[in-house]
């Protein structure tokens, strides 16, 4: 689907992209890591038309520079910054959906199943949002249509937990039939998103490597988590997860996405020595248990 | 043509609600009200009284004002929203760069001129309202020169934006451009260039050249159609283009300079990286 031949890219005599070639398929699900000032961003906007280079970018064998439209209206992008675009919300949704020819009430759709009324923010200015907010519209207007390729830069990183476990459940949904190059600094954010890794260094491809594709994108860890003793800060780390306390701060209980169990792990890392004991499982019995659990506590 | 509409639309709803633009708005109309506040309307100059004194004033003080004013938001909103990852977004969506880059020129050309026209036609509505006689053919043709001038500067603005990389070079250049239109509107330079041995023709060249120029030439014909105030350069002037050739020259000229500046800026926009 995109193919990457030789390409260069410089900045006067500053030589960013060093000849990078590579072909990525539909049903890749790309990390694309590198440390800040590797060539991520600039290899993106290459494939979005946005910067000249040498070599070629092709994505379905057309040149994103010359056909424009054919190829962006197959294109999802997701920018790490959100623009500071002072036009309202509904107007943002309208100006998208007639570009891609697309239906508005898909994208608000979309943007209402992350958890963003968009209706209700209809009058306000997009910079106006919380950067969560803003994170979950540009999302929106990016699987709010027939996109084939998603290009996001660190997509999830102001998403709430259920945010998230929404975000990679409509990514699961394109799993099959469209490409995803997600950029990231770090690659634990993205690990259990991708089936494929490639890494970047001063402007050249250091790694491209296929990976375990174990995790389903719209999977969910049921996990019950028990401390020796209560504590504060744990209580306000575990509870923006939407974890619910079970026993007076000593049992934690709730579920987390798949994709982001890594993320989740590393949160535990920091308060080992508080655990006294941990369940984690895919299995729904442990889902009917905390269910079961708490509507007993309700009662 | 659907998706340069929709760009020049969403440049004008961007414009309306940026601060940049209350700022215009409120100076233009500012404008008017202390005119009005201060009875020029009701004084003499040369004869003109009423509205058209009021007009004469205004024209005069927005040949001076409205250039800087034009170029400076231009060039700080598109080079600044280029900086600001606006364009990043918003060009990775499907549409052609034609539509984006002339959209944007259209909407913009609403933005400047609207408060300028409005303001003009503020001031004609109320002096309907006062009883004073409203001068219809200084209006269109104050209209018709304000248009050509707004719309001359929006195009080397467009052009700077494209030139520059940054908001603060961008604003740089246009201050310098507006600067250098300044010095050659002083007739005083010109006339020094002349006793250095420039021949009259290239100062007469350069007077026509400067749009600053041609458009207080083309507001001082209503009320001194003999153009004495100018001196010997009205004879040149009167009769290489005669009276109503001018009037065509002044709105014509700017119009087809601040094309080519647009269109030249669109030609290196379309040749080089986007955000």
């Amino acid at each position: 689907m995109i193919q990457f031949e030789n390409i260069v890219k410089r900045f006067r005599r500053h030589q960013v992209l060093k000849g990078i070639n590579l072909t990525i398929e539909r049903g890749h699900r790309v990390a694309l890591v590198g440390s800040n000032g590797a060539g991520k961003t600039t290899l993106i906007r290459c494939l979005l038309g946005e910067y000249i280079c040498e070599g070629k970018v092709l994505v379905d064998g057309m040149n994103p520079r010359q056909a424009r439209r054919e190829v962006l209206s197959k294109v999802g992008f997701v920018p790490q910054l959100p623009p500071p675009l002072h036009m309202p919300v509904g107007q943002l949704i309208r100006f998208s959906a007639t570009l891609c020819d697309t239906d508005p009430a898909r994208m608000v759709s979309v943007a209402g199943k992350l958890g963003f009324d968009a209706e209700r923010f209809h009058n306000q200015p997009f910079v106006k949002l919380s950067g969560g907010q803003k994170q979950k519209m540009l999302i929106a207007i990016a699987l709010g249509r027939e996109s084939e390729l998603l290009v996001m830069d660190e997509p999830a990183a102001n998403l709430d937990p259920e945010a998230r476990h929404i975000f990679f459940e409509l990514l699961a949904e394109k799993k099959d039939h469209a490409a995803m190059l997600i950029s990231s600094h770090r690659l634990d954010e993205v690990a259990t998103l991708v089936n494929r890794v490639i890494e970047m260094d001063q402007g050249e491809v250091v790694l491209d490597d296929r990976v375990a594709d174990l995790v389903e994108l719209s999977s969910r860890l049921y996990c019950r988590i028990r401390l020796l003793q209560p504590e504060a800060a744990f209580a306000k780390a575990i509870g923006e997860w939407g974890f619910k306390d079970a026993d007076s701060g000593l049992v934690w209980e709730g579920a987390i996405a798949g994709p982001d169990r890594l993320r989740f792990l590393g949160l535990l890392s920091r308060y080992a020595a508080l655990l006294s004991g941990m369940e984690i499982s895919e299995d729904e019995d442990l889902e009917s248990d905390l269910q079961r659990e708490s509507s007993i506590s309700v009662v | 043509m659907k998706y340069l509409w929709l760009a020049a639309y969403t440049d004008i709803i961007e414009s309306l609600r940026a601060r940049w633009f209350m700022v215009y708005a409120m100076v233009f109309g500012g404008l008017v009200v202390i005119l009005f506040a201060f009875g020029l309307a009701e004084s003499r100059i040369m004869g003109f009284t009423g509205l058209s004194r009021l007009l004469i004033t205004y024209i005069q003080l927005s040949m001076a004002m409205l250039p800087i004013f034009v170029l400076i938001t231009t060039v700080r909103s598109v080079a600044g929203d280029r900086e600001a990852g606006v364009f990043e977004y918003l060009l990775s969506l499907p549409i052609t760069l034609s539509a984006w880059f002339w959209g944007r020129v259209f909407g913009r050309f609403f933005v400047v001129f609207l408060p300028v026209f409005l303001a003009m036609l503020g001031a004609t509505a109320w002096g309907t309202v006062k009883g004073v006689e409203v001068p219809w053919n200084l209006l269109f043709y104050y209209s018709g020169l304000l248009m050509a001038l707004a719309w001359c500067f929006l195009g080397i603005g467009m052009l700077i934006s494209t030139l520059a990389r940054s908001a603060d070079v961008a604003q740089g250049a246009a201050f310098v451009v507006w600067l250098t239109l300044l010095l050659f509107l002083d007739l005083i330079l010109l006339g020094v260039l002349i006793q250095e041995h420039l021949p009259p023709e290239t100062a007469v060249a350069i007077a026509l050249a400067n749009p600053m120029q041609v458009f207080r030439t083309a507001t001082m014909m209503l009320f001194d159609p003999q153009l004495v105030l100018l001196g010997p350069t009205a004879y040149v002037i009167l009769d290489n283009f005669g009276q109503l050739g001018y009037i065509a020259y002044a709105i014509g000229y700017p119009i087809v300079l601040g094309t080519a500046c647009a269109g030249l800026g669109f030609l290196m926009f379309k040749r080089s990286d986007l955000p």
